[in-house]
């Protein structure tokens, strides 16, 4: 199970992620868990969603955009967004504009190609939940939140830009 | 080696003069954060707990490449400006941890091409001392910002750019949401009315205009660039106000970063998604993403323009008179000082002094190559001549802004007796060239012996004046480093059957009117170019009309006489 630090600290992962090529099926076989489900699934299965024990959250992946699911985000306690690889810089922008324009106030997750020296850089754009790639090592990774002192740019966890503070 | 120690405290670090943006403690932090992040990460690697392609963005956003020789470390000049503690601090740097030589580029960037990469945490260390680094020279993401080398002094500015480009420079250090782009993108702001900054072939040129009412802002161009499809950029924003420069620019990259294609690098630069997206609707998804920021907390204040506008105030000029009598009689007196008077120096806003260019480019020497006793005593020659700061060109090379009129002859002097005097400015031996096959492991070809090749067959100075203003660049493949798109003569390397061969293009220009340049016909061996440079220009000076420059004479009669006339005895 792949490591989870979420608001500064390393957590145990009570959430399941589904991958896109899975079924509704799976519901009827494992009652009772909450899933992170792609949003084709989200789209497609609603009948066998509503009927379902557990809890539902929503992954999107980098090339969709969330202002897609505008109306619907605020339903969801957690949204995660996938880096297929972690050179794809997609997912700043969709968590950035999940926080700033739609004011989503639950849980940002990253998952996928997740490393320790792209987590500063993330958790600027408003992620505050990391699901690492399986050979990162937790520890090593938390010290990655204190790479820097302090930043130029205003973003989501400091709103004003450093000439606004200086 | 020592590990030098970062000074944090910004009082330790003022210059003595100097029109130059001077660090605090948050910059300062910033940049000592930055080298303490980038060693841990080398030895991370080193110890094997990086892998090669997790480190490969890291250290290209710290400017390491690694090529065909050795590692090669390229280091940020900020809008080109570098003061005398800086030159020394490079010189120091290209004796103790490179062969003695630095690499002026054609993006007012410098680099080294030997360092060790354990040595290299070191070198940011020694560089942040002096208030420099190599973040984002490298990368797919928001490079070094460039502008016109002669903002400041130039008489037919409209306002200096620097400023504005230190701003961007801010904005866009270590930005987290525009780390990871589809590719690397480049700014470039021209604040002149003579752009020298090749700012519409940029992924975002910027130029300062002055609107209707008199008011001054930004007029902001986007998909401009070189490389395998060169293009022109269009524009975005007609005029934005001074406030909204950092919104306007986020919303551009949002989109790009946001829809860029990812799937086909040579299909990843901006000038593609405008191109295939259409400008139109281009510029309706910036208006979507600016709606949503502008008059946000990113806006500018006029505190911050002010602020960033202090550091670049006029030095102590003294009130002086145009046209000295000691300039006179030596202009008089020594034929030579008086070509390169004509040839590299320029109009000077201020009356009384002149702006020098020093030529980088002695025939044999490897254009923009400097070795560490050259920066030494540009070093002094600064401090002695100008203020203690010279700029970087985009030709490479280096230009003494502030100089009196009255001690031109004296710098001359000087920059005789160490072999910096060459007077070829804008000349067609002023030839603008990237590493090429000699150093550089993308290349088709080697460009610097062509550049050389070329610089001995025109060994004439008269003949060379008498051409007068004709750029030559050359790119030792299709990345376009050299920028040979733009040349007045461009060059490009290109491999054929394993072969180096290299096709000419004519009448490119990165100047107001900028053009790209139309290939002339089949690619020539090596040893063909300068006898192809040659009948090229003949075909010039035949067909020009009084005052008329290469370009124009292309422009008006166009690209088929020259064909003829290349290709006439070609077997
Ligand atoms: S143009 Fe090609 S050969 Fe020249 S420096 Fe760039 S990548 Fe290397």
């Amino acid at each position: 199970m792949p490591t989870l630090i979420k608001d500064g600290k390393v957590e145990r992962n009570d959430w399941t992620l589904l991958k896109t090529a899975t079924g509704p099926e799976i519901l009827s076989a494992v009652p009772g868990k909450n899933f992170i489900v792609p949003l084709q699934f989200w789209r497609n299965y609603q009948a066998e969603i509503s009927e379902y024990s557990g809890e539902f959250a929503l992954w999107l992946d980098s090339h969709e955009n969330v202002n897609d699911i505008a109306e619907e985000v605020h339903s969801f306690p957690l949204i995660a967004l996938n880096f297929p690889a972690f050179a794809d810089g997609r997912s700043y922008t969709n968590a950035r504009e999940l926080r700033e324009r739609l004011g989503y106030q639950g849980e940002i997750r990253a998952i996928g190609d997740v490393l320790r020296d792209q987590l500063y850089l993330m958790s600027r754009c408003g992620f505050n939940a990391f699901e690492l790639r399986h050979d990162q090592d937790a520890d090593v990774c938390l010290a990655a939140f204190e790479d820097f002192h302090t930043n130029y740019q205003g973003t989501v966890v400091e709103p004003l830009p450093l000439f606004r503070r200086r | 080696m020592n590990t030098p120690g970062i000074v944090y405290n910004a009082s330790l670090c003022l210059y003595v003069n100097g029109t130059m943006y001077s660090y605090d403690n948050y910059d300062h932090q910033m940049l000592s954060d930055r080298v303490a992040q980038f060693r841990g990460q080398t030895e991370r690697y080193l110890d094997g707990k990086l892998s090669d392609a997790e480190f490969l963005p890291l250290r290209l956003q710290n400017g390491l490449y690694v090529q065909r020789m050795a590692p090669m470390l390229r280091i940020a000049v900020p809008y080109g400006m570098l003061s005398s503690r800086q030159l020394r601090q490079l010189a120091m740097i290209a004796r103790d941890y490179d062969k003695g030589y630095a690499h002026f580029t054609t993006r007012q960037n410098v680099q080294f091409n030997w360092p060790e990469l354990e040595e290299v945490p070191d070198i940011l260390a020694h560089l942040a001392d002096v208030e420099m680094h190599a973040i984002q020279t490298s990368g797919n993401c928001i490079r070094n910002t460039t502008t016109d080398q002669f903002a400041g002094v130039s008489p037919d500015e409209i306002e200096d750019a620097r400023p504005y480009c230190e701003i961007i420079r801010q904005w866009s250090t270590f930005h987290p949401e525009f780390a990871f782009l589809p590719r690397k993108f480049k700014i470039a702001v021209c604040g002149t009315k003579e752009d020298q900054a090749a700012t519409q072939v940029h992924d975002i040129g910027i130029y300062i205009v002055q609107n209707a009412e008199g008011e001054t802002g930004f007029r902001i161009l986007a998909g401009g660039g070189l490389g395998r499809t060169p293009v022109i950029g269009q524009e975005v924003f007609p005029f934005v106000a001074k406030v909204d420069l950092l919104t306007a620019l986020e919303a551009i990259m949002r989109v790009y970063n946001r829809e860029g294609r990812r799937d086909n690098k040579y299909k990843a630069r901006i000038k593609i998604l405008v191109r295939e997206t259409g400008l139109e609707a281009f510029r309706e998804k910036v208006m979507h993403e600016w709606e949503l920021i502008k008059d946000g907390p990113q806006t500018l204040t006029e505190e911050e323009i002010e602020r960033c506008k202090a550091f670049f105030v006029d030095p102590d000029y003294q009130t002086l008179e145009d046209n000295p009598t000691v300039l006179q009689s030596a202009l008089s007196s020594n034929a030579l000082f008086a070509s390169w008077y004509e040839q590299n120096v320029k109009a000077h806003k201020k009356s009384g002094y002149s702006i020098v260019t020093v030529s980088m480019k002695a025939t044999g020497v490897a254009p923009g190559d400097v070795t560490d006793q050259q920066l030494d005593y540009l070093a002094e020659l600064a401090e002695q001549y100008s203020f203690g700061e010279v700029r970087v060109t985009h030709h490479q090379n280096v230009v003494l802004a502030d100089v009196r009129q009255d001690q031109l002859f004296e710098l001359w002097e000087k920059l005789r007796s160490k072999a910096l005097s060459s007077h070829n400015l804008d000349l067609l031996t002023d030839i603008i060239c990237c590493p090429g096959g000699d150093f550089c492991a993308l290349a088709n070809a080697k460009s610097i012996p062509i550049a050389e090749s070329i610089q001995r067959k025109f060994a004439d100075f008269k003949e060379l004046q008498s051409i007068g203003d004709l750029r030559i660049n050359i790119s030792g493949c299709m990345n376009a480093c050299g920028h040979h798109h733009v040349g007045n003569i461009g060059i490009l390397g290109v491999d054929k059957k394993g072969e180096e061969f290299y096709q000419v293009s004519l009448g490119g220009s990165s100047r107001n009117e900028a053009s790209l340049g139309k290939i002339i016909g089949p690619a020539f061996a090596q040893d063909e170019i300068p006898l192809v440079i040659e009948k090229l220009v003949a075909v010039y000076k035949d067909k020009r009309t009084d005052g008329e420059k290469f370009i124009d004479t292309y422009n008006r009669i166009g690209i088929d006489p020259f064909k003829e006339v290349v290709y006439a005895n070609a077997d």
